[in-house]
């Protein structure tokens, strides 16, 4: 099992969109502690990082949104040079392939989202080079 | 199990003699009472007696929905106005319908021929038959109702829509068998999903006779799956009789058409002559029976072909495969035909998409196909939505020859068809 789970949406490339996938994880009292929407043209998939993945991902798909839970990991960084680069490194030589990757700040530390081929491996490899890996109720704080 | 097995099984050269007589019977009629006719036969000099074996059916004159038109309302009545007993309209989608007479005799005829086919799969009194289509001037529910009520079914006109209230009638009278178009039985097996039924477990029903559009196996498959039934393929068209002209028995592999009502001509549709025998072309009806308003040789614009080899069943009734478009239907988009049965094929064996879809054309020839993105197709990358819009595109031009544009759409964002589905938006300016 991964450690953390994103919620992705498949969204229009409309006006309102972001707004509306907003709106239902207000409603349902789900923190976001990370969004990411990426597009190309007339479709985008909106992802975020919340406290609670499973009742985020009920009540979009309640509201009529197509949505899937993604498997990833959330691992503080040193916010240092170079930082960024040892964990990218680490997963290069284990033949890890890394396909999105972004950051965020909280409580003056640096939390990197991966999207990696296999996050259980990944997870593993990181905490033996001594890396934190947050859990899903680490992020629930 | 047979409704009239000393008809439906009836030796070949019986068939052919009881049909000569027919048409026989049917060119006099017209030839006396129809003045349209009577000026065809005329400018082709041709008279009732000519027509002396079943191949003369080719000097009689094509009669065209455009001549239904042209003799609206009264025009072609064969017998007086007051023998009329009931007045259909074809369901057609511009300008004047078509007007359609019964005589007390043709509403019997229709009735019966709807009761053979439904018993060909094994309908009994003891079923209970719910209507899903459109009440009304169509015949698609009235003459299936009443076909119904000849074997002795108890049968519910529900009419099509309001899939709450078609629930609670299934449920609450154990409906075994519907009759509905094939766009309303895949939204009604998306309503018993999304609403936690299970057809095969919490409903009687069995079978469901679907017609009134073109569709493809996949679509069968699918409605099949969604409404746990069997899946009968319906032919019929107002302008003869409507439903229960050609219907699948239980073997399911061709429709037969009732050859004791219908000589079954088809042709080329450019040229107007009649292909080689099994090959592929329009369906041209010429009624054997109707009192009312006979038709010769009425152009269907249905493109079909005939099997001809013997059935299991023991019918004689020779059989229609499944229609694969209307030329009506078809579009030129960059100067291809394209039948949107044919995307239709590629979308119902697609995983990952819903059961809706909609081509629009658009500017001067831009064809774009919308779907919905189901969740099955859906992995949370927009890199991988990208490769699947791209890989449908492509099936979609192996199959039609043109590329179109594949839009994904969330579910529930095309409109929702529960009659007959419109499925061609044609904003072209060209």
């Amino acid at each position: 099992m991964s450690d953390v789970k994103l919620v992705a949406v498949f969204a229009e490339n409309l006006p309102g969109q972001v707004a509306r996938f907003t709106g239902i994880l207000a409603n349902a009292n789900v923190n976001i502690r990370w969004v990411a929407v990426s597009s190309t043209g007339p479709f985008g998939v909106m992802k975020c990082l919340v406290s609670e993945p499973s009742m985020a991902y009920q009540a979009l798909k309640h509201e009529g949104f197509v949505a899937k839970l993604v498997d990833a990991l959330a691992v503080e960084v040193p916010d240092k040079p170079g930082g960024l680069h040892a964990v990218a490194d680490c997963l290069a030589q284990h033949k890890l392939n890394l396909d999105n990757a972004s950051g965020f700040i909280v409580n003056n530390r640096a939390i990197m989202v991966l999207e990696v081929s296999d996050p259980v491996l990944a997870a593993n490899i990181l905490r033996r080079k001594g890396y934190h890996v947050l859990s899903q109720e680490e992020l629930g704080l | 199990m047979f409704w009239d097995q000393k008809i439906e099984t009836l030796d070949r050269n019986e068939l052919e003699r009881l049909q000569l007589q027919r048409l026989q019977d049917t060119v006099r009629r017209v030839a006396e009472h129809v003045p349209f006719y009577r000026e065809k036969f005329a400018g082709l000099h041709l008279k009732a007696e000519d027509i002396r074996s079943l191949t003369d059916v080719r000097r009689l004159p094509f009669t065209g929905s455009a001549d239904l038109r042209a003799n609206y309302p009264v025009g072609l009545l064969a017998v007086s106005y007051d023998a009329t007993l009931r007045l259909h309209t074809s369901s057609g989608t511009t300008g004047k319908p078509k007007a359609l007479f019964f005589s007390r005799a043709d509403v019997d005829n229709a009735a019966g021929l709807c009761a053979r086919s439904f018993v060909m799969t094994g309908i009994t009194p003891q079923d209970v038959f719910q209507n899903m289509m459109t009440y009304g001037m169509f015949t698609g529910a009235l003459v299936a109702h009443y076909g119904a009520e000849k074997i002795g079914c108890l049968v519910i006109p529900a009419g099509p829509g309001n899939s709450e209230r078609q629930l609670m009638l299934m449920q609450d009278f154990r409906t075994t068998f519907i009759h509905l178009t094939p766009s309303y039985a895949l939204y009604l097996a998306t309503f018993l999903e999304k609403h936690g039924i299970n057809p095969r477990r919490d409903l009687s029903l069995r079978k469901a006779f679907v017609g009134a559009e073109p569709y493809t196996e996949e679509t069968r498959r699918k409605i099949e799956d969604g409404l746990g039934v069997d899946v009968y393929n319906s032919y019929g068209l107002s302008e003869m009789n409507g439903p229960g002209i050609a219907f699948e028995c239980e073997h399911k592999c061709g429709m037969h058409l009732w050859e004791d009502h219908f000589i079954i001509e088809i042709i080329n549709p450019q040229t107007g002559e009649p292909v080689p025998e099994g090959e592929t072309g329009e369906l041209v009806l010429t009624t054997l029976c109707r009192e009312a308003m006979p038709l010769l040789r009425y152009r269907t614009r249905d493109i079909t072909s005939v099997i001809t080899e013997p059935c299991p069943c023991g019918r004689t009734h020779r059989r229609l495969n499944r229609i694969t478009g209307r030329s009506d239907d078809m579009i030129i988009v960059r100067g291809v035909n394209v039948y949107p049965q044919q995307i239709e094929r590629v979308l119902m064996a697609q995983p990952g998409i819903g059961r809706n879809y909609l081509i629009t054309l658009d500017g001067l020839d831009d064809m774009t196909v919308k779907v919905e993105l189901g969740e099955a197709g859906f992995d949370g990358q927009v890199e991988h939505l990208v490769k699947f819009r791209n890989l449908l595109a492509e099936k979609l031009r192996a199959e039609i020859l043109i590329r179109p544009q594949v839009e994904f759409l969330p579910p529930g964002s095309l409109p929702i068809s529960e009659g007959k589905a419109k499925r061609v938006v044609d904003n072209r300016k060209l």
